[in-house]
């Protein structure tokens, strides 16, 4: 066919791949259509299509290793993070239905289909934006709500996930910092106090979602509908996913809203108490926010080295800049 | 002596061609790396204009709390291994205010509208006066 022609061979591939997988995503359906790929990270592809029956058509998304098979080392692996929203979905947490998982003799690379969310995930727009004004105060309950559910899983499921203390997670961070050989005393300040202050392994590890933060949650009129990029998943302390919401990164500019700015402490985690959650250790929770800071911003300084080898674009030498925002945020969360 | 105009004036007329003849014109993935690559030209433009002051006064704090001069990334590795040993923190005379300045310094480089640095800088920024000037975020 002449149009398939003028296509960059990726997508061709991938669109006839899809085409002879869509009876397995959904009984009936008889291909697809509409395939473009959606901004994603480094670390994944994502890709949005129609799935054909008749006349219907059902949006998909397509979740898939970058390249169709590299796999970053921190991350669970896709097979396993689409395992990971099925048992997630099975106990009531807001995820986007995998329809499919991708299997070797698909041709189609790593990967898993998911049932499309609509909602909004642009962190600015929920802190902001008119359309969320009404629900805003409801989010932080709500989130503490979900992260009690999702530590409800049971670890023993996912045998391969890592599994780390938070002394080890703060060793590895360490390491990932002095390898980037640029004195930030900054960084030293936060390094000494985590450890000084280093929460003992969990008495009962959990299941961390890992990357539960405002930009990664979709949000609509009633709240969080789903929870997305479940990648960094890991075994540890719970209080960690309490923290990490909390990190200034990801307030969108609203400082004195500790919640994604959205929301405050006590909402978050009286919902989490309220769910089930074990009770929350504030001071635990503090430290991983503390150590959330730190650990975003020895990435942040880690794009420099990026930038002058495998990626010499503007945008990675811009976030290369932006590790002095998480020195500012250490210094406001440890001098103040 | 080079000629006119400086580097600062011709960085700020690319960021400003990129911004508003460029971006307009483009596809929105390229208009959005205008964009960004009009920021990029800005914070180097801040840089130039500032580093040269506040490079200097941080050479002097730093001087002062190590109780010798050299080269800025030699001082800053020694500042970076003293408070690693614990030699140095943040009750040492002069070292919080030292990084303050220095943290502040930089956001004005790297990120001037980050809403964290507002509110730092009119905490612990010059003319800040401690505690008393301290503004809450309610």
């Amino acid at each position: 066919m002449e149009a398939d022609v003028t296509k960059p061979s990726l997508e061709a591939d991938l669109e006839r791949g899809l085409s002879s997988v869509a009876g397995k995503i959904a009984a009936g359906a008889s291909g697809i259509s509409g395939l473009r790929r959606l901004s994603g990270g480094a670390s994944q592809e994502l890709w949005r299509f129609d799935l054909t029956e008749g006349e219907t058509r059902t949006p998909m998304i397509l979740r898939r290793a970058p390249g169709g098979d590299r796999v970053s080392e921190t991350a669970a692996g896709l097979e396993i993070e689409a395992a990971l929203i099925q048992a997630a979905d099975r106990i009531g947490v807001p995820v986007p239905p995998v329809r499919y998982v991708l299997s070797p003799k698909d041709g189609l690379g790593r990967g898993f289909v998911m049932g499309f969310v609509e909602g909004e995930t642009l962190g600015g727009r929920i802190v902001k934006g008119e359309a969320f004004a009404e629900v805003r105060p409801r989010l932080a309950r709500q989130c503490g709500e979900i992260l009690a559910r999702i530590h409800t899983l049971d670890p023993a499921d996912f045998p391969t996930l890592k599994r780390s203390t938070p002394a080890e997670l703060l060793a590895q961070w360490l390491g990932a910092y002095r390898a980037t050989e640029w004195p930030r005393p900054v960084f030293e300040l936060a390094f000494r106090w985590l450890e000084r202050n280093c929460p003992p392994p969990p008495t009962q590890p959990r299941l961390v979602h890992g990357d539960f933060r405002n930009g990664n949650l979709m949000f609509g009129p009633g709240g969080v509908r789903a929870v997305l990029d479940w990648e960094l998943a890991h075994v540890g302390d719970p209080m960690e996913d309490l923290g990490w919401i909390c990190v200034n990164s990801w307030r969108f500019g609203m400082v004195h809203k500790p919640v994604g700015g959205f929301g405050d402490l006590g909402d978050l985690f009286a919902g989490y108490e309220a769910a089930g959650g074990p009770p929350v250790n504030r001071a635990a929770a503090k430290w991983w926010e503390v150590f959330g800071s730190m650990r975003w911003g020895v990435m942040c300084s880690g794009m420099s080295a990026a930038f002058r080898t495998v990626d010499p674009s503007v945008e990675r030498a811009v976030i290369a800049r932006r590790t002095s925002e998480n020195e500012l945020d250490l210094m406001r969360l440890l001098a103040d | 002596m080079q000629d006119q105009p400086f580097p600062s004036e011709i960085i700020a007329a690319v960021a400003e061609f990129l911004r508003t003849t460029v971006a307009p014109k483009s596809d929105p993935l390229l208009a959005f790396q205008a964009k960004v690559a009009a920021n990029a030209l800005e914070m180097a433009r801040r840089q130039l204009e500032q580093a040269p002051a506040a490079d200097a006064a941080e050479l002097e704090r730093l001087t002062r709390i190590l109780g010798h001069g050299g080269d800025p990334h030699a001082l800053n590795t020694e500042l970076a291994a003293r408070i690693a040993s614990g030699d140095l923190d943040l009750a040492s005379p002069g070292l919080a205010d030292h990084l303050w300045a220095t943290t502040l310094a930089k956001l004005a480089v790297d990120q001037p509208t980050y809403a964290a640095y507002r509110v730092a800088l009119a905490e612990h920024g010059p003319g800040a006066g401690g505690a008393n000037n301290k503004i809450t975020e309610e």
